[in-house]
């Protein structure tokens, strides 16, 4: 029980983030790697949440323990402060659920003997013993719909846990009535039966966000933490980003982030700020420019003097202007609320018409009353608490097997109404990154094509690592090297059996990306590298427009640039966007009565990413845009996009027939219910029924992503 | 009939048991790392 034992005094606790740990043998050998070494009291993996909890001397820091980390081949990241405190939302519900569950079947139990013909002082003693079990359970596992029942009436709304408040109180309180004059029924079966089912369905629901929430938290660890900061005397020593402040100056390597805005004080190098604006095209940046948050340096280190840090940054006022997106979205009324709109006054209607025409028949006040309750406990949304929740539950499961995360049930809802679709170019529709060109690659011969993978291996530039993957991908071993080397700014150098060879920056400094592939004696291979769109491409577009969604580009990028994409998809396309135009072209598409389907993923997509009515973006996209999105497809293929509108609408399908049959089972019920027919019993089984019916067809949707 | 007051009160304490064991189980983190668990099995303690 490590993970139990508290820290003693002397001891830190440090959380960190490893995104890439997947099984049982990386968990042994990060927690003994770890364990083994000096420093370190104990460590503890936690595979769900993809963390490690290491317990360790205050004299080493997390940066160590990182590094330590990576020396056993682990990435892993200090896990950030506003990704911590996350609670689970179904954890709470658990309690509720068990306490409701136990209670009902012993109940039932009772009550099944009434049923069977228990009679006399047996019946009331049974009823006294499901009120003893009854009330305290209802009262525990009932919490969640009363506090959600009172915050909507106190605000003058109504919500589904209103008439499902309703009918378990009164049901109870009936109940109660009936025990204490040794009645006939009592309805302690079907208050609790009802809390076991609609926490059923609500455990559900909470369990699909916090599975899709934490697969995506993994996914979090693009923007820079902190950096080098260097000292009045020269010395480095690195600062996190949050204690990062005006005036200081970091140095920052080549292939690493910036973690604030800054003027280059010395140095030059070419930095890439797609992240920012969108553009591809890496620019290279001298002494004196300004240099932002969230841009990678690509050649050579520079050092940079902090201009603005923290909340003051670039990239945290695109993060505000997409909060205040967000809280357009919010007004979507989920499809339950909506149903409930219409369904809660009816029930009530019906039931208060049932006891004044039954009071007009002649019946006595009490028999008139006990019918009307009948009604609202026969009509309590049961199957309609579990028609949404089961549905959306199963076919997020699909998709997720499938490389696609949904973040929220209601995101699936939105989706299915989806008729517009703006994509942006860097990374959505291209992989976002430059790749070697594949023509070239073939010209390689097997040589050539060994030292170059040998040379790449050796570096962590970002040319050198996509070439280094495409050649892996076939089936090429890297040849022997001596005396390897890497410039910075120039490449990779080496000896290949006694040749010298080189992997570096082409001389003639084209506008193409390329590299230079140089070995002694033979002619320079120069190998051009270019972004280049997702695979199934074409196959993801025309499916889209084959179920009537109209899809555009809507890019940052130069127009040349988005010209080029534009041709080879045959989309339209907007280019020269700016986070906040991205933003504005969602609007008035919304306003003039589109549904929006924004898929992006970079941090210049955020704003708009939050306003569309539905969103999606690539595994590999931002921390904004993971965040921003809806939908997160992990996989390179562009399909993902029509494979989770297919999901969506058969999902819509379903959640439309769970209503349809949940309606019809009242219709069956109520009359017999205001008629004066409906005994606990008859209750009890139609209400199982139809929550049966309904998960039955729910199951339907364990296929739908593909 | 009789019976059924010691029948009765068996069953209310036998399910309040599982019950119990339940709410222990929440209470001490068994379903922190559901997925860690599973995997842990697999790793082998010979050292």
């Amino acid at each position: 029980m490590t993970a139990l034992r508290k820290p003693t005094p002397a001891l830190d606790r440090t959380v960190l983030t490893v995104p890439s740990m997947h099984c049982a043998g990386c968990m042994s050998k990060i927690e003994r790697g770890l364990s083994a070494q000096p420093g370190i009291a104990s460590a503890r993996v936690n595979l769900s949440a993809r963390t490690v909890t290491i317990e360790h001397d205050p004299a080493t820091d997390a940066r160590e323990l990182v590094g330590r980390l990576a020396d056993l081949g682990y990435e892993a990241q200090a896990r950030r402060d506003e990704l911590a405190p996350r609670l689970s939302a179904a954890a709470p519900l658990l309690a509720p659920l068990a306490v409701a569950g136990f209670a009902a079947m012993n109940v039932m139990l009772l009550s099944v003997s009434v049923w069977s013909g228990a009679g006399g002082s047996t019946r009331d003693l049974f009823h006294w013993i499901s009120a003893g079990i009854g009330v305290p359970a209802i009262a525990y596992a009932g919490r969640p719909f009363f506090k959600s029942a009172w915050n909507a009436v106190r605000h003058g709304r109504t919500n589904m846990d209103v008439p499902i408040s309703l009918g378990v109180l009164i049901a109870t309180g009936l109940s109660l009535y009936e025990t204490a004059r040794r009645g006939q029924h009592a309805w302690f079966d079907g208050a609790l039966m009802l809390l076991t089912f609609l926490l059923i369905g609500r455990v559900l629901d909470a369990m699909m966000r916090d599975r899709a929430r934490s697969g995506v938290d993994a996914l979090l660890s693009q923007a820079a933490q902190g950096a080098m900061v260097v000292g009045p005397n020269g010395g480095v020593s690195w600062v996190e980003a949050s204690k990062l402040a005006t005036g200081m100056v970091m140095r920052i390597a080549a292939g690493e982030r910036l973690a604030a805005d800054g003027e280059i004080v010395s140095g030059r190098s070419r930095f890439d700020q797609s992240l920012l604006t969108g553009e591809s095209a890496p620019i290279t940046l001298h002494q004196g420019d300004r240099a932002l948050a969230g841009t990678l340096n690509l050649e050579a280190p520079v050092d940079v003097r902090v201009s603005h840090a923290g909340h003051d940054t670039t990239l945290a006022e695109i993060a505000r202007l997409m909060e205040a997106s967000t809280q357009n979205r919010s007004r979507y009324v989920r499809i339950a609320d909506r149903a409930a709109r219409l369904y809660a006054p009816a029930v009530h209607t019906l039931a208060a018409l049932t006891v004044v025409a039954w009071l007009i028949a002649g019946a006595g006040l009490y028999s008139a009353l006990v019918t009307g309750v009948a009604v609202l406990i026969i009509t309590c949304p049961c199957a309609l608490g579990l028609a949404v929740p089961v549905a959306q539950v199963v076919a997020s499961g699909a998709l997720m097997r499938a490389g696609i995360m949904v973040k929220d049930g209601s995101a699936l809802e939105r989706l299915a109404t989806v008729d517009r679709a703006l994509l942006d170019k860097t990374g959505t529709l291209t992989m976002g990154k430059p790749l070697p060109d594949p023509a070239t690659l073939r010209w390689l011969t097997p040589d050539e094509a060994a030292v170059a993978v040998a040379l790449a291996s050796h570096s962590c530039h970002p040319l050198s690592r996509a070439l280094a993957s495409a050649i892996a991908g076939s089936s090429i071993a890297a040849a022997p090297l001596t005396d390897v080397a890497e410039r910075a700014g120039e490449g990779v150098f080496g000896r290949w059996f006694g040749l010298e060879v080189s992997l570096s920056r082409p001389q003639s400094g084209g506008a193409t990306m390329a590299v230079a592939l140089a070995i002694e004696g033979r002619p320079v291979r120069l190998i051009p590298f270019s972004d280049r769109l997702r695979p199934d491409s074409a196959d993801a577009l025309s499916q889209l427009a084959e179920m009537g969604i109209e899809g555009s580009i809507l890019s940052g990028d130069r127009a040349a640039a988005v010209g080029e994409i534009s041709i080879a998809t045959g989309l339209t396309a907007q280019a020269d966007a700016r986070p906040a135009d991205k933003e504005a072209l969602v609007s008035r598409l919304r306003a003039s009565g589109r549904k929006v389907l924004m898929v992006g993923d970079g941090l210049n997509d955020g704003p708009a990413l939050a306003a569309a009515d539905a969103s999606m973006a690539p595994g590999s996209a931002s921390d904004v845009g993971l965040q921003a999105a809806d939908f997160v497809f992990v996989q390179d293929s562009l399909l993902a996009l029509p494979r989770a509108f297919r999901a969506a609408r058969r999902t819509m399908a379903v959640v439309r027939q769970n209503f349809a049959l949940a309606i019809g089972y009242n219709v069956l019920a109520v009359p017999l219910a205001m008629a004066g027919l409906v005994t606990p019993l008859v209750a009890a089984v139609a209400m199982s029924l139809s929550s049966l019916i309904v998960v039955a067809n729910s199951l339907r949707l364990a296929r739908a992503a593909r | 009939m009789t019976i059924l007051l010691l029948l009765i009160p068996a069953a209310l304490a036998i399910g309040g048991l599982g019950l119990a064991a339940f709410f222990w189980a929440l209470r001490h983190g068994q379903f922190e790392d559901p997925q860690g668990n599973a995997a842990r099995i697999l790793i082998e303690d010979d050292e």
